[in-house]
């Protein structure tokens, strides 16, 4: 691929970025809007910013990596990815809205009405955020390895430079303009070059891409136990959508609990528009790319494939919209990732003397800094998979606080606590085992690289027996805070005190 | 039984009754009364009843789906429009079936919510 049209896409996005941003810093005064664009944002706006903020890296490159590399059964991580937003909208997503807080650790704080969960969660959410954005600073570097040959930390420190001025200069306010836009560029730089890759393919007579072999049947991949693994995928995905730092902080920008229900059901539309595109292009990878599964490059297909099938200019100014569309994805995610790590660095980490714009600024470098180190000196694990990690703690941890905190009276603190450290703990211990020692035989290897089908009940079991043993700790206002949760706004009543 | 010819006059104590204080299911709830925790339950117990509902719409088609082609191989192998079976349903058709149950929830959760709106502020 000529270096030249790759650059100048990745050049272009990276301007359009900035002039997006730059049109929302001027409606940017308040630290609200820092934070949560002041609870103002309307549903069709909103489900783009959400749609664009959640394609990440491993949604744009990963899972057609994925199907070329492994076959029909990837097809759970962006079947997971969507069946994650319905159970956020069934379990969560109003509920939420109408807790007030900010993010994860203000709910846990609200609910509970402890300090010590808040600080527990304010670390888990930190956590999962570096897991998650180290693979989009990652992911990165190759794509801009791929197009202009650049070494692998020179997409990671172009990535991590942009979404630092965006959030810098406007917050939440102007990520939102961002993200809309990034999630209508992504569509489109995976729908108008795969008509014309479909138009090749049909050209060269239609073959199909199974050709015998196990590849286009279910269930029988490379993996040493594939129905475990399956279901495990399904588990994180499902589950773990709602424990991300970055979708929990967009529902705090709804103007109410009906809005936030409305919002999600359009996020459920636009995410399956996008996630019907990756996999084609692992389908036709089979027949045109078969050497990136050898060379281990299948991450690089959605970015090599229209140059490959698509002759000339032509293919060429192809491959440029798709990185386009990559790197879209990638300073989207980050973005969204970075506001909610820096909210919570800034307001649990930093302490009371620095407050506001200025202390999240600060904090928003810590959070791209070091995600980005570990990405330098870390070797890739494959950008879905590692994203797919993050899912499995999140599940594990996120999870069971808010169902149980939103549906289930007798949650305490000391409970909540417990089933966050034993979730938290036990997936991490599985998700670094992966990260450092990669695949093991056997069982054991199944259980530590998917941990989330037996670490999400375990979790789960805890929370519910330790609240149980500790019924005397119940917090003091359990009932008006699900007064609060559950009520819809137009009614008037006591809903206690408003967090923050 | 009484004498159904003898007819009474029926008189109103308006004038002189004290004024009936209206209690509406808000100041219930607000006072946190037993009956203030009636309408709060009953809320939720329609809302997680109908969240689990979705939720097993979801879990046994879709989650099901797996264990359906471990246990009849032969049926991944089956071809619609040319594709794998397995391929057209999580490729394709899932996406759709996904966007109607959140539709639906949608819908029922509102009108849950209207019911409850409208109890609650009733006198």
């Amino acid at each position: 691929m000529s270096p030249t049209y790759g650059v100048v896409a990745v050049l272009l996005v990276v301007v359009a970025t900035l002039s997006v941003g730059a049109y929302g810093w001027r409606f940017s005064r308040t630290t609200s809007d820092f934070f949560v664009a002041s609870r103002s944002v309307r549903p069709a706006l909103n489900a783009s910013a959400i749609g664009g903020e959640y394609l990440s890296a491993a949604s744009f490159l990963g899972v057609a990596g994925l199907v070329l590399a492994f076959g029909t059964d990837m097809l759970w991580y962006p079947v997971g990815w969507t069946a994650g937003y319905l159970v956020l909208l069934v379990l969560v997503a109003a509920p939420l809205r109408r807790s007030g807080a900010y993010t994860l650790p203000d709910f846990a704080e609200a609910r509970l009405e402890s300090r010590s969960v808040r600080g527990i969660s304010s670390v888990l959410v930190v956590a999962v955020g570096w897991l998650y954005l180290m693979p989009q600073f990652q992911g990165a570097g190759l794509s801009l390895g791929t197009v202009a040959g650049t070494p692998p930390w020179v997409g990671g420190l172009l990535v991590g430079a942009v979404v630092l001025v965006n959030v810098f200069f406007g917050g939440m306010r102007s990520i939102t303009f961002v993200q809309a836009f990034q999630y209508w560029l992504k569509l489109t730089a995976l729908l108008v070059p795969v008509m014309f890759l479909l138009l090749v393919w049909v050209g060269d007579g239609a073959a199909s891409p199974a050709g015998g072999g196990s590849w286009a049947t279910s269930v029988v991949s490379a993996e040493v136990h594939p129905l475990y693994t399956t279901y495990s995928i399904i588990v994180a995905t499902f589950l773990g959508t709602m424990g991300l730092p970055h979708v929990v902080v967009r529902f705090y920008t709804n103007p109410d609990g009906r809005t936030a229900r409305r919002t999600t059901l359009v996020v459920l539309a636009l995410l399956g528009l996008f996630y019907v595109l990756p996999p084609v292009y692992g389908a036709l990878g089979r027949l045109y790319a078969p050497d990136l599964v050898a060379s281990g490059a299948t991450d690089t297909v959605v970015l090599e494939l229209p140059a490959r099938m698509v002759g000339g200019i032509g293919g060429e100014l192809l491959s440029a919209l798709t990185a386009a569309g990559a790197f879209a994805a990638f300073l989207s995610t980050s973005s969204g990732l970075t506001i909610a790590v820096a909210g919570v660095i800034s307001q649990d980490v930093m302490g009371r003397r620095f407050r506001g714009v200025r202390a999240f600024q600060a904090a928003a470098v810590v959070a791209v800094v070091v995600p980005l180190v570990l990405a330098v000196s870390a070797e890739g694990v494959g950008v879905a998979r590692a994203v797919g990690l993050a899912f499995a703690v999140a599940a594990s941890t996120f999870c069971p606080l808010l169902v149980l905190g939103i549906w289930w009276r007798r949650l305490t603190d000391v409970g909540a606590i417990a089933g966050m450290l034993v979730g938290g703990g036990l997936s991490g211990a599985a998700v670094l085992l992966t990260l450092v020692d990669g695949a093991r035989p056997g069982w054991p290897g199944a259980l530590i690289s998917q941990p989330a089908a037996w670490t999400v009940p375990v979790a789960f079991a805890t929370m519910i027996v330790v609240s149980l043993l500790t019924q005397s700790r119940l917090p003091a206002h359990v009932s008006r805070t699900m007064v609060r949760l559950h009520t819809p706004e137009a009614v008037a009543l006591d809903r206690g005190p408003q967090p923050l | 039984m009484t004498d159904p010819s003898r007819r009474v006059r029926v008189t109103s104590p308006r004038t002189t009754a004290t004024r009936q204080r209206r209690v509406t299911g808000t100041s219930e709830i607000d006072a946190q009364t037993d009956l203030g925790e009636v309408y709060m339950s009953s809320l939720l117990r329609s809302q997680l009843r109908l969240s689990l509902l979705v939720l097993a719409a979801l879990g046994v088609p879709v989650a099901g789906l797996p264990l359906l082609f471990t246990v009849l191989p032969g049926l991944a192998a089956v071809h619609v429009l040319g594709m794998p079976l397995p391929w057209v349903l999580l490729a394709f058709v899932v996406y759709p079936f996904l966007l109607l149950l959140g539709w639906l929830y949608v819908r029922a959760a509102e009108r849950n919510e209207r019911d409850f709106t409208e109890v609650v502020e009733r006198s």
